[in-house]
């Protein structure tokens, strides 16, 4: 019922055109790979399942950055520790399911507690054994981390720059905690050698394929949330806070609270992105909090577009196909491109490709139309007022 | 500037005789009672400059004032004073005779019944005109509400009923950036009355307009005053005594000159600081 509220004049062709096409790779990717021999043309090897599903994980961590970037202006330079943190969580899930298979063979503690001689499990260890406990904590913890950090920044008015400069700073304070074994986080090496995952093997290849089909389904759930938030009276408010914030307070708007809604169901999606990510790559370790890994976040999401909904995900999975493909063969020119790519698209493409695309379509199509009214054409058409972009 | 010309007709209440203080507080209360806006003694300053000194300024339920004065008056400061963006260093300020504005803040005073139009016009200009008023209509502003609420027919005809009083309503779909500077000043008014205010803070509304447009803008400002008390801030004197109202003179933060248009402009010390000399 909710959903359908939401829903209401919410959806455009364009966003049920990216829901069918990332529910069919979601589909066809893991049944290519699974369901065809090995040397059938068309089969998909595993590498390009688990290269993938990692693109789909990062394009809802860039669908969530642009929650708060493009639609309040939040310029977040610290979205990487939520989505660490959310992989955290399912790590702590995953290493308690090895048990007692671990080089130690401890049935309660992981192998890094063992080897740091500790006797008993930390009290923020319990429950992960249960997989429905670290499901929500997936959502908690990045969720709760964004509203006590949002409640004080936005509340004392902090915005712009510096904004930006302290969410850099909270997710380096948190990799240089994380980095720390008396943290209990398996410090510098983090958590990893995971076995099973619902009792599954996560090696296996029917394990891969729901994972990646996991991973589909909650973009193109985070796809339907962000685009039916947009449609609704919040998503122009959400709008307005980015243009004229002062504005909103004159006409009884609590722009901080605009924001923090925002920012806490934008962190709460960066947690589950990661915690389908970790599954699929096998570990976690504090530098996923890089500082960097935030900023490369920003850049995906600029190439792409940001304020649109469909761009920050075309960004992530076009950027990150471009640094698998060149760190293939000249990993150390990396960052250099990376850099140029942004200063390029700042430079050439503010409105980033899907951005710049909808300008061009919309321009095209007010030609067109006032083409026809200058054939006499216009009585037919009256009243009619293009929608706006997205 | 003399300093007689900056104390006010008030007494002071500190130097009335013990005897006389009851009542004395007795008739300040109910002359505060009957206003909507009450601002008593009112100073503030920014780095050790003095925007507003001792400002004491009345406004009546359902009355409509003109502002005048020049350029560093404080007329925008004690609108600020008033929306909740400025606290004053001193000095009361009640609104509607019994709520203390200087406890709230911006969206508190907005939601009470206080709207302003600002003197650069501030629309969302990432929006249509419709969405404009849409978002500026009175109602809930919880931010729940706001994603689960669906637009009523209620609605859309107050939406419809504005963008006829402002004339906008061939713009209706329009994106608020590309309207005219007078069209912008016009919108702005409508999002005013769409929050449906019970006191309208009007700053420089006929600034870049033509002489249309101005003659316009005050036949608009007198039909909202019949159900609205409203402060204008002016400097065209054209168009205040257009507007036929009461016009309060300020200057270096305080009231140099109160009444009629003809008395205030006709005021010698009106005319040394501010019409010209």
């Amino acid at each position: 019922m909710i959903v359908g509220h939401l829903l209401r004049g919410g959806l455009n062709r364009w966003i049920v055109l990216s829901l069918a096409i990332i529910l069919t790779i979601g589909v066809a990717i893991p049944a290519l790979n699974l369901l065809l021999p090995w040397n059938h043309p068309l089969h998909v090897p595993t590498y390009i399942v688990a290269l993938f599903g990692k693109y789909l994980c990062y394009a809802l961590l860039a669908l969530s950055l642009d929650l708060v970037w493009g639609y309040v202006g939040i310029l977040s330079l610290g979205h990487g520790a939520f989505f660490a943190l959310g992989g955290y969580a399912m790590g702590m899930y995953l290493m308690r399911q090895i048990g007692s298979r671990g080089v130690y063979g401890d049935p309660i503690l992981p192998d890094f507690m063992v080897f740091l001689n500790w006797k008993e499990l930390p009290w923020f260890w319990y429950g992960f054994d249960q997989f429905w406990f670290a499901a929500l904590m997936v959502m908690i913890v990045p969720g709760l981390l964004a509203f006590v950090f949002g409640w004080f920044a936005f509340r004392s008015r902090v915005t712009g720059v510096y904004l930006s400069i302290i969410t850099q700073a909270m997710t380096y304070a948190l990799m240089l905690a994380f980095f720390r074994n008396n943290m209990g986080f398996g410090g510098n090496n983090g958590l990893t050698d995971f076995k099973d995952i619902l009792g599954f093997s996560v090696q296996a290849g029917e394990t891969r394929g729901a994972l990646f089909f996991a991973s589909a389904i909650a973009l193109a759930l985070g796809v339907l949330f962000v685009s039916a938030l947009g449609a609704s009276r919040y998503g122009k408010l959400m709008i307005a806070v980015r243009d004229a914030e002062a504005r909103t307070r004159f006409i009884g708007y609590r722009p901080e609270y605009v924001k923090l809604f925002a920012f806490v169901a934008s962190a709460v999606m960066a947690g589950i992105a990661g915690a389908l990510y970790v599954p699929q790559v096998g570990i976690i370790n504090p530098g996923e909090f890089a500082p960097a890994n935030s900023i490369e976040v920003v850049v995906w999401t600029a190439v792409g577009g940001r304020g649109t909904i469909i761009g920050p995900i075309i960004g992530a999975i076009l950027v990150n196909a471009g640094k698998s493909w060149l760190t293939g063969f000249a990993p150390e020119f990396w960052l250099f491109a990376l850099g140029g790519l942004f200063v390029a698209v700042t430079l050439f493409l503010p409105k980033g490709i899907v951005g710049t695309a909808i300008d061009g379509w919309d321009g095209l199509r007010r030609m067109r139309e006032s083409r026809r009214r200058e054939r006499g054409e216009d009585e037919t058409m009256t009243g009619h007022q293009p929608e706006a972009a997205e | 500037m003399t300093e007689a010309a900056m104390i006010e007709e008030r007494p002071v209440l500190e130097q009335a005789p013990p005897h006389a203080v009851l009542t004395e507080d007795e008739a300040q209360e109910k002359r505060r009672r009957e206003t909507i806006l009450y601002l008593d003694g009112v100073s503030v300053s920014f780095d050790g400059f003095k925007a507003i000194n001792n400002l004491s300024f009345l406004l009546g339920k359902g009355e409509m004032r003109a502002i005048i004065g020049p350029n560093g008056a404080g007329k925008t400061t004690m609108m600020d004073i008033i929306t909740g963006k400025t606290r004053p260093d001193e000095g009361e300020v009640f609104f509607d005779g019994a709520v203390d504005l200087t406890k709230h803040d911006e969206p508190a005073i907005a939601t009470m019944g206080i709207g302003r139009k600002f003197q650069k016009p501030t629309v969302f200009e990432g929006h249509t005109v419709e969405d404009n008023l849409a978002l500026a209509l009175s109602g809930s502003r919880s931010i729940f509400a706001s994603i689960f609420h669906h637009r009523d027919a209620e609605e859309e005809n107050r939406i419809t009923e504005i963008l006829e009083t402002t004339r906008l309503s061939h713009l209706r779909h329009s994106s608020a950036a590309n309207l005219s500077h007078g069209q912008k000043q016009w919108l702005e008014i409508g999002m005013l009355l769409a929050q449906d205010p019970k006191v309208l803070l009007v700053d420089e509304p006929v600034a870049g307009m033509t002489d249309a447009e101005t003659a316009e803008t005050a036949r608009l400002l007198r039909d909202i005053a019949k159900d609205h008390s409203v402060v204008v801030v002016e400097h065209d004197m054209g168009f205040v005594r257009d507007l036929g109202v009461k016009v309060t003179c300020l200057h270096e933060g305080s009231v140099l000159s109160e009444g009629s248009i003809d008395h205030v402009s006709s005021d010698p010390k009106v005319v040394e600081v501010y019409l010209g000399r």
